[in-house]
């Protein structure tokens, strides 16, 4: 019975969506106080409807209910409870689900903290979640139905993708969708600026907290999903340039340019049609990747199960989403001013060279991630392109971009002086090109790449330490008066430059062998004893698992006991699943895990040692932690009645 | 003016590129090679440098000659189904395509070893003989050395059921 009335909650919902999407846009149109008014009850009831059908879906496989059929291909009666609450995202139709239950939910954040906005910009945001809403609503609905019974119902279920029972795989999906979803709202945005023909200062400073967080969260997603690939698949990487990842790598790029290019239409009402069209493109780039993971035109170890007919859908919602945006686009952008003119060595032009390489570097990504189809379609035959490629073009394009975070900080609004900048930077470029220079000495060889990466990301790390000395001395007292923003931004950049440092680093010096171990047998590596005990057999609550432990020395000191593990799942799927053992630290990883069984109690065991590692985790933690901060800024909660206009603020020079 | 030509060229080129996509599987793609002999090649041998591999060693025995390369990130997804297939008495054949030795020795300690024997293509000549666009790709060869069957793209369980199995069942017993 649930499962019908999470079925019928859903059609309700899409009704619902379609009055949400209509109205307040009607309303908006000609000018009905009324129909505006009502786009904030319907956001309530679709979110509503949308949450019953979660509620259904959830308690289904919480009841191993092997009569619906996703349920029994997503879960199995030995699933632990906790796994099976997440297992309603394990599979295409959940994870739908989920997306459009953010959707809904986050819709329902712009109604409550959206009233100081006037009537009619807050009625055309929702008006137009409304029509993305429908459209997600009825991609699932016509296509892939969460609720479908089986018949003859399944005696037990499939299981969930092993690979997926892992505490990382909880948050990562909806981390990655809050993202996705967020961009839906940085889009309503500047659609609704777009009709109303109003796009100044006001409305960048509207949307600037909602890009934000929804930055924040495809951040946090990207890095959990980085993080559980390191430990999880066993191969110690943790970035692969699959189309998956390439899927939600792009709007992040895009959608780190906008949050720039929002800054510099909201301090000085530059960049304005530009900002629209990075936030039609963001959005435009989280559906490209739904298409992409969700219709089988690419093969990638990510992809869910596919069918031409959702293909064809999302295809269709593209088209028609884009490209009625974009003619939207042509139509208003022509009469949107230019705004104040900047000099060309301004924080304005860096800002612009920030946007430009950020939107080349997601070119560069869907470059690659469509070319072998591509080459496919016109019959070329197939390719396909890997890290190679990424590696190769990717880096040129992000070196500079570091700098540029370095640089740009320090330079003022409209017109600067490229030898004041100079002046001011000089002791801190050349600071950090020494450090740079010298840092990598204590390691095993001197690479110039490496060197470019560490200068970049020290010489970051000094500018800031720079611009907080000019700013407030550094005294305690000026430090806790400025602005959370400016602290944001920082932190943010910190995170950066802390990637930057980790990924030349552990590109450079990370040691990876594979070796075959006999009980009592032991490998060296970078210095560290890797001695090897032996496995014992473990159950668990669905698997059986054959447990190792490695002893870590280091000279006469013992530095850790790893116990990595190969499980292998009763149910029919029977793939062993390897899980790692890690030894975490500030400056490196130790990292072990079982290949597979030899003779007589032997086992190739795979050790790694992988500097600097986490540092690429603390980064994006630290990025995420910077969005936050600066989404929180008190001038974003600001009546409409009592905002200070633009102009009024572009003396403090701040981002 | 420009400006939005050029958006609207861009996106209509890939959304007509996707459309075509659509149509197209990216796993399954006819081979000339299917109903004719093995192609032929000489390669040396991964492991043993001095002994060299060629379409010969595929005769007398119904054989799977996969595709693959330590920087392929899918091949490493069907690993574990080829590791399967070698302990259910199949012989499967590699050809280590535009790798490097070392590279290649440490994928398959980590990973384990399911080939009788491994041709190393460094320059990827062997492949353009074998039509390989891309790896990991995987041809069924019969007793004959005649090509049967070719794969694109990691093998999965529903393909091996439905697909490899009954093929190679039938190839064993004429």
């Amino acid at each position: 019975m649930l499962p019908e009335i999470g079925q019928f909650a859903l059609a309700l919902a899409l009704a619902v969506a379609m009055v949400q999407a209509v109205v307040p846009l009607a309303g908006a149109a000609r000018s009905n106080a009324a129909w505006m008014r009502s786009a904030r009850y319907s956001a309530f009831a679709q979110f509503l409807m949308v949450a019953v059908a979660y509620g259904c879906l959830t308690t289904a496989f919480i009841t191993n209910d092997f009569s619906v059929q996703y349920v029994a291909g997503n879960s199995n009666s030995l699933l632990p409870l906790y796994y099976r609450i997440t297992a309603v995202w394990g599979g295409h139709e959940g994870s739908l689900l989920l997306w459009v239950l953010m959707l809904a939910g986050w819709s329902v954040a712009v109604a409550v903290f959206s009233r100081h906005l006037p009537l009619d910009m807050s009625a055309r945001v929702l008006g137009v979640l409304g029509l993305v809403a429908v459209g997600f609503l009825g991609f699932m609905i016509f296509t892939s139905n969460p609720f479908m019974r089986l018949f003859p119902v399944a005696m037990e279920g499939h299981d969930l993708n092993p690979m997926l029972q892992d505490p990382g795989m909880i948050y990562h999906p909806p981390l990655l969708y809050m993202g996705y979803v967020g961009f839906s709202v940085a889009f309503a945005f500047a659609i609704a600026a777009l009709l109303s023909g109003c796009l100044d200062a006001t409305w960048a400073r509207w949307s600037r907290p909602w890009t934000t967080l929804a930055w924040v969260s495809l951040t946090c997603g990207i890095g959990l999903g980085s993080w559980w690939a390191y430990y999880e698949l066993g191969w110690g990487g943790w970035w692969f340039w699959d189309p998956v990842e390439n899927a939600s790598f792009m709007p992040w790029l895009t959608g780190t340019a906008l949050i720039h290019s929002l800054a510099v239409t909201e301090k000085r009402g530059t960049f304005r049609s530009w900002t629209v069209l990075l936030a039609i493109i963001t959005f435009g780039l989280t559906l490209l990747g739904a298409f992409l993971v969700r219709s089988g035109v690419i093969t990638s170890v990510h992809a869910f199960a596919t069918d031409p007919e959702r293909g064809v859908f999302i295809l269709a919602f593209f088209a028609v989403t884009i490209g009625l945006s974009l003619a939207l686009y042509a139509w208003r952008a022509p009469s949107v001013g230019l705004g104040g003119g900047f000099g060309t060595w301004s924080r304005e032009t860096l800002l612009l060279v920030n946007n430009v390489l950020l939107v080349v570097a997601a070119a560069v990504v869907l470059l690659g991630t469509v070319y072998p189809l591509a080459m496919d379609a016109l019959g070329a035959g197939k390719i396909s392109v890997g890290p190679p490629y990424f590696d190769t073009v990717f880096a040129p394009l992000m070196l500079p971009l570091a700098a540029l975070v370095a640089i740009g900080p320090l330079v003022r609004w409209k017109q600067d002086l490229p030898t004041r900048t100079w002046q001011q930077m000089r002791m801190t470029a050349i600071a950090a090109l020494s450090a740079a220079a010298v840092w990598p000495l204590f390691y095993a060889h001197w690479s110039p790449y490496l060197a470019l990466g560490l200068f970049t990301g020290l010489w970051v790390v000094l500018a800031i330490g720079l611009e907080l000395h000019q700013r407030t001395g550094l005294r305690p007292a000026g430090l806790a008066r400025l602005r959370p923003s400016h602290l944001g931004m920082h932190a943010a950049h910190l995170g950066l430059a802390l990637v930057v440092i980790g990924v030349g680093m552990v590109k450079s010096y990370e040691v990876e062998k594979d070796v075959r171990l006999a009980p009592g047998e032991s490998v060296d590596i970078a210095g560290y004893n890797f001695t090897f005990d032996g496995t014992y057999p473990l159950p668990g609550p669905n698997y059986m698992a054959d447990r190792g432990t490695v002893h870590v020395t280091r000279g006469e000191e013992t530095i850790a006991t790893l116990h990595p593990e190969k499980r292998t799942y009763a149910s029919k799927r029977g793939m062993p699943m390897t899980k790692a053992s890690l030894d975490r630290g500030l400056l490196r990883d130790l990292y072990v895990s079982l290949g597979d069984p030899l003779d007589k109690g032997a086992w190739v065991i795979r050790v790694y040692y992988k500097p600097y590692i986490g540092w690429l985790w603390a980064g994006c933690v630290l990025m995420a932690l910077g969005g936050l901060l600066a989404a929180s800024d008190r001038r974003y909660r600001v009546r409409i009645a009592q905002a200070a206009p633009a102009k009024g603020k572009l003396a403090m020079g701040r981002t | 003016m420009l400006r939005f030509a050029v958006i609207g060229v861009v996106f209509t080129l890939l959304i007509g590129l996707f459309w075509v996509g659509l149509g197209l599987n990216p796993r399954e793609l006819p081979s000339p090679l299917i109903g004719k002999s093995a192609p032929a090649f000489r390669v040396p041998e991964l492991f043993d440098a001095t002994r060299e591999l060629s379409q010969a060693d595929l005769k007398n025995k119904v054989t799977l000659v996969n595709v693959w390369a330590s920087w392929c990130s899918s091949c490493r997804s069907e690993h574990r189904h080829l590791l399967t297939l070698r302990r259910q008495g199949l012989r499967l054949v590699g050809l280590n395509y535009k790798d490097e030795r070392a590279a290649a020795f440490g994928y398959l300690n980590s990973g384990g070893n399911p080939y009788e024997a491994i041709g190393f293509d460094e320059s990827g000549a062997a492949g353009i003989e074998w039509g390989v666009y891309g790896t990991p790709e995987t041809f069924v060869i019969d007793r004959q050395g005649v090509v049967r069957y070719k794969h694109v793209g990691p093998l999965n369980e529903v393909v091996i059921r439905d697909t490899l199995l009954p093929l190679i069942a039938e190839l064993e017993r004429t």
